[in-house]
């Protein structure tokens, strides 16, 4: 499968990054080093390209009717400015993707996970019927880069000709960069505060230069990877899929009942009746340093009761953590299992999730 | 560590072969494929190893690799600094970053091993 280059491609390269496919693009997995990246991000600011991720556009006067009817969480309460987290799920429950809906004063803006791009156009089609939407994806002709960390808003300061020091969490502004028309949210996947910002794709190079002449470091999907484990925010691949629902994933919050009818509800409600006696998401804290890999086997007294989705030693925590899935009797902080590593069963503590909550 | 005196597995462990004790670590190369090194497992002294065979693991943020005794022999030392800081490898992997040290009892074979020459090539070739 050929894979495509983010408008940054040249820029990773000419920064001597080391670049892996990733959901169907060429991304960086490297430049400094993941440890010093993700420490980077906890201290002062990272700047990431995730211009993988997908951007579509919903327009027309049912645009929030189709949003409606394939988003979890309630999209009819937000304000204009607002950005809210949820599912797509299948009529059984299983999670198509985890998305982020923007609304903008005459448009909506769902970001969507790399790999779940075409999937979820298809599904955003196949649901539409006689709904008068247009959904455009801005993807390939946009690039996209995450500003994070403690110092991130005070390093963009005077980026835009609005300030996004004024933005509250989860919202999101049209301003413009360089006179043409950028989308600036204050959202993240890294536990830390700062930005996300779309701008046209040939402008991407400009504003990675600017950010970065600001000081801040470029940072890489391993270090996104090891900053979102230790914040316990679930990754499409990993803690989500098609088998599991919003509820075993610990994403009931996610999920708005009282919104009215939409695709998964009778499921999901079928799902949140079944608490305690199904598979569980839960954070794992191992003894050692020694990394539980997705799909190790999480052990009960020495019977195999669930599996790792994601695992890493946790360079701010100095420990090795790790996410999965066990039986609803052994979801409890403090339960004693084991994780087998490579033949050796490890002992691993259930811990209230996330391991690291930044202070505010 | 002289580079061009060590030999070399593929799988990127070098050997400094003085007399009848091979001294171990991995390569440059191997180091920056690696990224971080967050957890080294050794084995005791006193362990029996055979050529080409796992002696122990080493472990990045990413990934973890088997490591691998260039040649067969008892551990007669195991670098504790490095066991206590793995970081030491991303620092110096052909000098303070080094590993364990292997007896080899006489006539051990080398032959396997690469030179420097043959293991370039060998990087060469993957890209």
């Amino acid at each position: 499968m050929t894979t495509r280059r983010t408008p940054l491609y040249d820029w990773h390269v000419s920064k001597k990054a080391r670049l892996v496919p990733f959901g169907g693009w060429d991304m960086p997995v490297q430049y400094a080093g993941i440890i010093a990246e993700h420490q980077a991000v906890r201290t002062a600011a990272g700047l990431f390209d995730i211009s993988h991720m997908g951007r579509l556009d919903l327009r027309g006067p049912d645009a929030l009717a189709l949003i409606q009817k394939l988003f979890t969480n309630d999209a009819a309460k937000m304000k204009v400015g607002q950005v809210k987290y949820g599912l797509v799920c299948k009529a059984n429950g299983g999670i198509l993707d985890d998305v982020l809906v923007y609304r903008f004063a005459d448009t909506w803006q769902m970001v969507v996970n790399a790999s779940n791009r075409e999937k979820v156009v298809a599904w955003l089609a196949d649901q539409q019927g006689p709904l008068t939407v247009t959904v455009t994806d801005h993807t390939l002709e946009t690039a996209m880069v995450a500003v994070q960390g403690p110092t991130a808003l005070a390093a963009c300061a005077g980026l835009f000709p609005a300030d996004p020091a004024g933005l509250k969490y989860y919202h999101a502004l049209t301003t413009t960069y360089r006179g043409r028309p950028a989308v600036v949210s204050r959202t993240g996947y890294t536990g830390e505060d700062g930005l996300e910002i779309t701008v046209d794709q040939d402008l991407a190079v400009a504003l990675a230069d600017d950010v970065g002449g600001r000081g801040i470091v470029p940072c890489v999907l391993g270090a996104r990877d090891t900053l979102r484990l230790e914040a316990a925010m679930p990754l499409y691949g990993h803690e989500l899929n098609e088998t599991v629902t919003p509820i075993q994933a610990g994403l009931a919050w996610a999920v708005k009942f009282d919104k009215g009818d939409f695709v998964g509800r009778a499921a999901l409600e079928d799902s949140a009746e079944l608490v305690g006696k199904q598979m569980e998401r839960v954070g794992l804290e191992l003894d050692g340093k020694r990394a539980a890999r997705e799909h190790s086997k999480i052990l009960a007294g020495g019977m195999p009761m669930g599996v790792v989705t994601s695992g890493s030693y946790a360079p701010t925590l100095g420990k090795s953590i790790a996410m999965g899935y066990v039986a609803p009797r052994l979801a409890y902080p403090g339960a004693e299992l084991a994780v087998d590593i490579r033949g050796e069963p490890t002992p691993a503590k259930v811990v209230e999730l996330p391991f690291y909550k930044r202070s505010k | 560590m002289d580079k061009s005196r060590l030999l070399y597995l593929p799988s990127h462990e070098w050997a400094a072969i003085e007399g009848n004790v091979a001294t171990v670590g991995i390569t440059a190369y191997a180091v920056d494929q690696l990224t971080d090194v967050t957890h080294l497992q050794l084995p005791a002294v006193g362990k029996a190893v055979t050529a080409g065979k796992p002696f122990g693991e080493i472990e990045s943020v990413k990934a973890v690799f088997d490591l691998n005794a260039p040649v067969s022999g008892v551990v007669a030392e195991v670098n504790a600094a490095v066991q206590n800081d793995p970081s030491l490898i991303n620092v110096d992997s052909y000098g303070a970053g080094w590993m364990i040290k292997i007896e080899m009892a006489a006539d051990t074979p080398t032959g396997h091993l690469l030179d420097l020459a043959a293991y370039e090539k060998q990087l060469a070739e993957a890209h």
